[in-house]
């Protein structure tokens, strides 16, 4: 087996290699059937901050992102090898059930993906399942609590018995948000959360990643280099399965160290 | 260089082209369309027509005197002396009532053919409900024989009735009887006869000529011979029919193989056995008593045009049936029976409530055998299962289990169910279990395809959230799998509920005279479905099955819509949830 494919010479700068963090990969490789897609990866991703990760289509972006909550086992083909810890604990241990680590680790998906119920029903499911709330005042503290942190309260309160399907892609987004927020996760991971959106929805999303970067550790993938630069404090970027280069976002972007970095910052490719 | 104008001129020829297929295609469309309906309602407008005369039914209502010691022989009025009571010989009585001059023992036998002595079991029934009755004299309904039903509703010959307006007398108001008239009022009879005979004798002329070639042609010896046996009968045959037909002779006999002529005279009716002296005289046998033998020109010739040979009905028959009716003690009505009865040897007397019943219980066993096994063998293998070599060859065999004849599961039924588990023959039960077999593989299988159109982005929702497979199936993919479950289930369910061939092999097909109770003991009762009944009718010897077989597949054809509506009824339901 061309298991723990070497090929892994990261360039981490020198603040990304002290980093105290919130959840650790330690030569993370992946496999899709025979086809390895994750080329041992090892990197440490900060608590209350927000994380990019970058790099051109077919990377490994979502597939790396995918491994920190194991909805990669969802998957039939997909095997992962290596070391994954959050708060020092191994998730990929038996000893943990992918449900309660769902539970810490929400995902906020490329498309919006409302369930066909109601706005409250959709923020009011995952409290509901992991029995968060006992009486019916409590899940509705939650729910509004969870949609106010989504900035989204003031655009649904009067409407909260209507379909979830029924808001825009933008509202939709941050309905997911909300919905993730709602079982009181420790880390977020947003899989290109604003490629459906435009500008202004887009605009409203960022301003939510950062303000829920005070209480949450997020993750997220993203094509804008922009985009990138203004939400995130780490960058890392990824290339064919390698975490090429990882370092605090303003140095990836005004100083990187790869040239392969330097090309795609640039837009040279990708 | 290429000109912008050509490239207009080229696009716009092209465009007119595309035009004309997209209208033809449309017109194809259309012209399908209208071919497809204009099948439908000729096949469904056809079986309505002739389910007409099923949906009438003439009933005889008599006055009955419930005698005490005829139905209640023990006298204490207990529903087991009421049972021992001689309830047949009540309606024969009532009936030869009606018609006191018929003394004649095969003449009575005739005239109790126009009902079924099964209705004694229902006037007994009906004095076992009310036994206060008893001693009274009540008016009876009762349905009449089917052949006299057809008839009544003109479905068996056509009939005419001409007054020749001159002077006739008959001889005597019963019995065999003359009528002389002063003119050859009955010649024409006599020479539509000869002519027929005629016309007879050619065609069996023509037939000997026939089989005479072949005989000549034939190879083998055994053959010819038989051939040549046939051209000599038929030959003798038409012979005869020539020497009746003869023009000279001065008398001519009516027999059973011709139309029927009878006389309506002094309000009574005469079957004409016999017409001589030229055409001057009739003979014949009353059938209803004349009032007197008053000479006068009031009276009509009635033809019947179809030989009483050829119709399950005799002349006496009718000329009783239609003076009944004009009494007034029959009349036609809505036939109930078809709805409240179940299956009975007597036409009259058959309804389809049985096989509806056995339909019902045996599409509920159907039902709750079928979807929830169906369902959940679909969310396993789609939502579960690992996909491996196993559930492959699981999967396969499923498709290949839909395209298996349907009388194999009927085999297994009775090899498994019945031979192994000793399960009851006939019971929905078992006919259930076999059509819910029947119906697995249809409900996996457009389950599995509901299912895997619900977008995976919702099970990643649920699952991203920390909901558990079972959670994530239950709470969100099968409430969205749901109108594609039930449609896909419901199509299952009525393809079985037009099913025969596994039910023939599990004794479905037996003839059961009692209803089923509709409850969980009616599903080991006897039972027959819909399908089935209508095999059997359409196999009945009664020419009044005909038309009930035509009704009985509108019931089921009602029966299915019905079934369809509730469907697209709940699948709205549940579609609008958003
Ligand atoms: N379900 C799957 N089955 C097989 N291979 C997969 C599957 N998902 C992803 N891959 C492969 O893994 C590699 C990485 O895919 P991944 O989705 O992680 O890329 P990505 O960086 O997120 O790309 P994009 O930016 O386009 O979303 C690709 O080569 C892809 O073909
Ligand atoms: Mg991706």
């Amino acid at each position: 087996m061309a298991d723990s494919g070497n090929r892994a010479s990261t360039v981490y700068h020198d603040a990304a290699k002290t980093l105290k963090g919130k959840i650790t990969l330690d030569g993370v490789n992946v496999f899709y059937g025979p086809d390895q897609a994750i080329y041992n990866v090892s990197m440490v991703i900060p608590d209350r901050s927000v994380t990019a990760f970058i790099g051109p289509s077919g990377c490994g972006k979502s597939t790396i992102l995918r491994t920190i909550n194991r909805m990669n086992e969802t998957i039939d083909i997909a095997r992962t090898k290596g070391s994954i810890r959050i708060d020092g604990e191994e998730i990929n241990s038996k000893a943990v059930d992918p449900v309660i680590l769902r539970a810490r680790v929400g995902m906020v998906f490329q498309k919006p993906n409302p369930f066909p119920k109601s706005i409250y029903d959709n923020v009011a499911y995952g409290p509901r399942i992991h029995g968060l709330a006992s009486a019916k005042r409590d899940l509705d503290g939650i729910v509004e609590t969870s949609l106010k942190k989504a900035g989204l309260w003031d655009e649904v309160a009067d409407r909260l018995d209507q379909p979830g399907t029924g808001l825009s892609g933008g509202q939709q987004q941050r309905l997911v948000i909300a919905r993730a927020i709602a079982v009181s996760p420790e880390v977020i991971l947003m899989d290109e959360p604003c490629s459906a959106l435009d500008p202004i929805a887009t605009a409203k999303i960022e301003e939510l990643i950062d303000e829920l970067r005070e209480n949450y550790c997020i993750v997220i993938v993203t094509h804008s280099m922009a985009q990138a630069a203004r939400v995130s404090q780490m960058t890392a970027f990824f290339h064919m399965g390698d975490l090429v280069e990882y370092g605090p976002t303003e140095d990836i972007f005004t100083n990187p160290h790869e040239p392969r970095t330097q090309d795609y910052i640039t837009g040279r490719f990708g | 260089m290429i000109n912008r104008t050509d490239i207009q001129a080229a696009v716009e020829a092209r465009l007119a082209k595309r035009y004309r297929a997209e209208g033809r295609f449309r017109l194809f469309g259309i012209l399908a369309i209208l071919a497809a309906i204009s099948v439908l309602l000729l096949l469904i407008g056809s079986i309505a027509s002739q389910s007409i005369p099923a949906f009438r039914v003439n009933e005889l209502t008599l006055p009955i005197t419930l005698e005490a010691a005829r139905v209640d022989p023990a006298g204490d009025g207990s529903a087991a002396s009421l049972r021992r009571g001689s309830y047949n010989s009540l309606l024969q009585e009532a009936l030869r009532a009606e018609f006191p001059e018929i003394e004649d023992r095969d003449q009575l036998r005739e005239l109790f053919g126009l009902y079924t002595p099964l209705n004694s079991a229902r006037l007994q029934n009906h004095v076992l409900d009310h036994p206060e009755l008893v001693g009274q004299t009540i008016d009876f309904t009762f349905p009449i024989s089917d052949d006299a039903d057809l008839y009544l509703q003109g479905r068996t010959t056509a009939s005419s009735e001409a007054a020749p307006g001159l002077v006739a007398t008959p001889s005597s108001t019963t019995g065999e009887v003359r009528i002389f008239a002063n003119s050859n009022v009955f010649s024409p009879i006599v020479s539509d006869i000869r002519a027929r005979l005629t016309t007879q004798a050619e065609e069996l002329e023509d037939r000997a000529e026939r089989y005479v070639a072949r005989a000549t042609n034939s190879a083998s010896d055994e053959a010819r011979i038989g051939l040549t046996r046939e051209a000599e009968q038929a030959r003798i045959r038409a012979a005869s029919l020539r020497g009746l037909a003869e023009p000279g002779g001065l008398s001519v006999n009516m027999s059973p193989e011709l139309p029927s002529s009878l006389i309506r005279m002094n309000g009574g009716i005469i079957d004409i056995t016999r017409i001589t002296d030229s055409g001057r005289t009739a003979e014949g046998r009353v059938l209803v008593a004349l009032d007197n033998t008053d000479t006068g020109d009031d009276w009509t010739i009635w033809t019947l045009d179809v030989p009483q040979a050829e119709r399950r009905i005799t002349d006496a028959q009718i000329a009783w049936a239609e003076t009944l009716r004009e009494r007034g003690r029959v009349e036609v009505g809505f036939n109930t029976y078809l709805f409240t009865n179940a299956d009975s040897r007597e036409p009259e007397l058959a309804g389809v409530l049985g096989a509806v019943i056995g339909s019902a219980l045996t599409m509920l066993v159907t039902m709750f055998l079928a979807v929830p096994i169906g369902v959940a063998t679909a969310v396993y293998l789609e939502e579960f299962a690992p996909k491996n070599r196993l559930t492959g060859f699981i999967e396969v065999n499923i498709n290949n289990l839909a395209a298996v004849p349907s009388i194999v599961f009927g085999l297994l039924g009775l090899a498994v169910f019945i031979s192994l588990f000793g399960l009851p023959r006939s019971a929905p039960l078992v006919g259930g279990m076999v059509l819910a077999l029947m119906t697995l593989p249809t409900v996996i299988i457009s389950s599995r395809a509901a299912l895997k159109a619900v977008p995976p982005s919702i099970r990643e929702a649920a699952l991203g959230v920390g909901a558990s497979r079972l959670q994530t199936v239950v709470h969100h993919v099968l409430p969205l799998a749901a109108p594609g479950i039930l449609t896909g289930s419901i199509i299952g369910l009525a393809q079985a509920m037009g099913e025969t061939a596994p039910l023939l092999m599990i004794g479905m097909v037996a003839f059961v005279a009692d209803a089923p109770s509709l409850s969980i003991g009616g599903l080991t009762e006897p039972a027959t479905v819909m399908p089935v009944q209508i095999y059997l009718w359409s196999d009945g010897a009664e020419r009044a099955f005909e038309p009930r077989t035509a009704a009985a597949i509108l019931v089921l054809l009602a029966l299915m819509i019905m079934f369809n509506a509730v469907a697209v009824f709940l699948r709205r339901r549940f579609e609008r949830r958003w």
